[in-house]
């Protein structure tokens, strides 16, 4: 058996699926002011009283246990939150980071000091974290990362540049991946993962503009600032280990399918009415609908996979270049009916929100590991190099 | 699971040592289907569909997908999978079986009575069709048609006068709503297709790293590597549709899962065959190499039983029409499948 047959159908438990219609019916009051355009942005949508909203629920850091404050629940359980979350278009990016990556690496690298102070605050929706990968000269080249942590008898001092760095003027930490030995020649050796107190001397964080208005990506700035020693989480030089780890786990989520969700249902709408109705059009959705199916059963078949404790790093790749294709296609092919009609009247929040997701949409494929990297893993889990 | 694997490894024996790419010539040549057919009948492959009371396995869809797929795999040039529906239905409405192999086919009366098949894929090779029409099923006997050849060399045009349509009895096996022979078929198909990408990849795969150019493998190439990625992705997802397709634990599928599966493969199907194509260049345009066996029914099964664009708007009427609501609702509707279904 291969990777590409490995896949046998799942299904999401019945205890995990319990939670849904209480989710749904919470969210529905909560984004029913939002309009489509803004609850468009959903993980990139930053709203920290929502996050302690949900905190409070005990919705953020489910899987987590309840000894650091969480949940307790498995794997699944988030799957269905955030599908939830996603579909209806909650404003989920404060505490996505903290929720998704940070908390689980705190937990399984972390000392208990560490999951003591960070975790429970995390559950709450108090503590944001943001994730120091990308520099100016370091992107898909990640292992050349040359912000450097250096070790003194005091801990470490930091100095270096991180950019592209998602929500970082909203958050408290960010988890840099760092060089605390060597030189960037020595590559995948001597990086570590530090957190770092973005309130602390010397960090600086300017948000940068995207070509849609927004800001949600900044570059953050380190001038000697001072780090604890217990900033260091995980091993010191075993950063690229952990930072690979963490990457396989966010890319079969539910996130990589469903980036365009809330314009594709909005378009639905339309084409439920007189005015919209087409048989382009139908067909259209029938299109989306066929490919996002398979896509969401592997998505869920991984999850299954995960949480049995196996590693499916490829499975995940392949699963996030066809979700985000789709995701990509959805703006582009639903503008080719709105405007391949003789003449519509087309619903301004329709066009607002295809408008906001065509901007962000090439983002999708960039996020996570861009289209090219994620071929080469391909490539390389089929034995091409 | 492991009832489905078991039955799929006798299968893969089987497939491998009588279903040849030479056997498969031959019989695409005009030689006889028989001996390949009784291999597969002694097999017992035939009346897995069948019910245990009726002499059958009991299988259910899902537990008979991974033969399915093998069928496509070996390019097999007889209706196998159509024969296995074809029982169960027959069985289902109390009608006696034939020997030998059925294949399956939409109808249509003609105002003098004669009944008509437009195309019957596997028309050729196949000893019977059982077809659906305006007026209900049939089993018809190929002998006493008359046939025509149709693009895909073991397809026929298959027509019966009147004196013969009268002669059959007309069944009515009973289907659930929705659910019709092109679905049935379209659920098959499916799977052979599903079967036959994996081939094509796995047989592009294994020859990029074995031409060497330019001094090295031509996957060592990051361009060759990136069309294989591409390709490996169609081939992933069409497998889980057609899963999907077959979902279930009984005879009949899910109408919008099969619109899924088929829709999802046929679509594979193109790009797969496109790029299986352009990796090998020209050798695997010649005759006596072997993907033209796959890559031409990689077409021929896209084209049957409706192409991508007639399930795509299967599924968006159910969309748009039949559900109202969040896309996630019948996401999860289609792809939850039951729990027995997931047993291992």
């Amino acid at each position: 058996m291969s990777t590409l047959d490995s896949l046998t159908l799942s299904r999401i438990p019945a205890e995990d699926e319990a939670l849904r219609a209480e989710v749904r019916a919470f969210l529905a009051e909560a984004v029913k002011d939002l309009p489509a355009h803004v609850r468009a942005r959903s993980w990139g949508g930053y709203d920290a009283a929502f996050s302690r909203k949900l905190g409070a629920r005990g919705w953020i850091g489910v899987t987590l246990p309840p000894e650091y404050g969480g949940g307790g629940r498995s794997a699944f359980t988030r799957y269905v939150l955030v599908e939830e979350f996603l579909a209806c278009g909650a404003p989920v990016g404060s505490h996505w980071i903290a929720d998704r990556q940070s908390g689980p690496l705190i937990l399984k690298y972390g000392t208990e000091a560490q999951k003591q102070h960070y975790l429970p605050r995390i559950c709450r929706g108090e503590a944001f974290f943001c994730i120091g990968m990308s520099e100016p000269n370091a992107g898909s080249d990640l292992a050349s990362v040359k912000t450097r942590a250096e070790p003194d008898a005091d801990g470490f001092v930091l100095n270096g540049q991180k950019i592209w760095t998602t929500n970082a003027h909203h958050c408290h930490y960010m988890i840099a991946l760092v060089r605390t030995s060597g030189t960037a020649q020595d590559r995948h050796k001597g990086l570590s993962q530090v957190i770092v107190d973005l309130t602390l001397p010397g960090v600086t964080v300017r948000p940068i503009t995207d070509l849609s208005g927004d800001s949600h990506f900044c570059e953050v700035f380190f001038d000697n600032v001072r780090l604890a020693p217990d900033a260091l989480i995980g091993q010191e030089g075993q950063g690229w280990e952990q930072v690979t780890a963490e990457l396989a786990f966010e890319r079969s989520g539910p996130e990589r399918l469903f980036s365009s969700i809330v314009l594709f249902d909005e378009w639905l709408a339309w084409l439920r009415t007189p005015e919209g109705r087409s048989e382009s059009a139908v067909r259209l959705a029938g299109r989306i609908f066929t490919e996002l199916a398979p896509l969401r059963a592997m998505s869920v078949s991984i999850q299954a996979k995960l949480t049995r404790g196996e590693s499916p790093i490829v499975e995940a790749a392949l699963v996030k270049e066809l979700g985000t294709t789709l995701e990509q296609f959805i703006p582009a092919a639903i503008a080719d009916d709105l405007f391949g009609r003789d003449s519509a009247e087309v619903p301004l929040e329709l066009l607002r929100t295809l408008n906001y997701v065509t901007e962000v949409a090439p983002s999708f494929s960039l996020r996570g590991g861009t289209r090219d990297i994620l071929r080469g893993m391909i490539a390389r889990g089929l034995g091409l190099r | 699971m492991q009832d489905n694997d078991l039955f799929a490894d006798a299968a893969r024996e089987l497939l491998r040592d009588q279903c040849t790419p030479q056997v498969v010539r031959a019989i695409e040549g005009g030689g006889s289907p028989q001996a390949l057919w009784t291999w597969l009948e002694e097999g017992g492959f035939a009346d897995a569909l069948v019910p245990e009371d009726q002499g059958g396995i009991g299988l259910s869809l899902a537990q008979v997908f991974g033969v399915w797929e093998l069928c496509g795999a070996h390019a097999l040039p007889v209706p196998l999978a159509e024969t296995m529906v074809a029982r169960a239905l027959l069985a289902q409405a109390g009608a006696p079986c034939p020997a030998g192999t059925i294949a399956l086919a939409e109808g249509r009366l003609e105002a003098d009575g004669a009944l008509r098949c437009a195309e019957v894929r596997l028309g050729r090779v196949a000893d019977s069709v059982l077809v659906q029409h305006a007026g209900g099923w049939q089993l018809m006997p190929v002998a006493r048609a008359a046939s025509e050849p149709l693009a895909f060399c073991l397809d026929a045009t298959l027509r019966w006068a009147p004196s013969q349509v009268v002669l059959a009895p007309v069944l009515r096996p009973g289907l659930p709503e929705g659910i019709d022979l092109r679905t049935l078929q379209a659920c098959l198909t499916a799977a052979l297709l599903a079967g036959a990408l994996m081939d094509v990849f796995q047989r592009t795969l294994q020859y990029a790293n074995e031409r060497n150019q330019f001094g090295r493998a031509i996957g060592k190439f990051q361009a060759i590597q990136h069309q294989l990625a591409v390709m490996s992705e169609h081939v992933f997802a069409a497998r889980m549709a057609a899963q999907l397709g077959c979902a279930g634990d009984g005879l009949f599928p899910d109408r919008l899962r099969v619109a899924i599966a088929k829709s999802r493969c046929s679509a594979a199907a193109l790009a797969v065959a496109e790029t299986g194509h352009a990796i090998h260049g020209a050798i695997g345009f010649t005759e006596e190499y072997d993907l033209q066996l796959f890559t031409r029914r990689l077409h021929a099964w896209r084209q049957s039983a409706g192409s991508e664009s007639w399930w795509h708007a299967v599924a968006g009427q159910a969309l748009v029409d039949g559900h109202a609501g969040l896309t996630l609702d019948l996401l999860r509707r289609a792809t939850d499948v039951a729990e027995e279904a997931t047993a291992e």
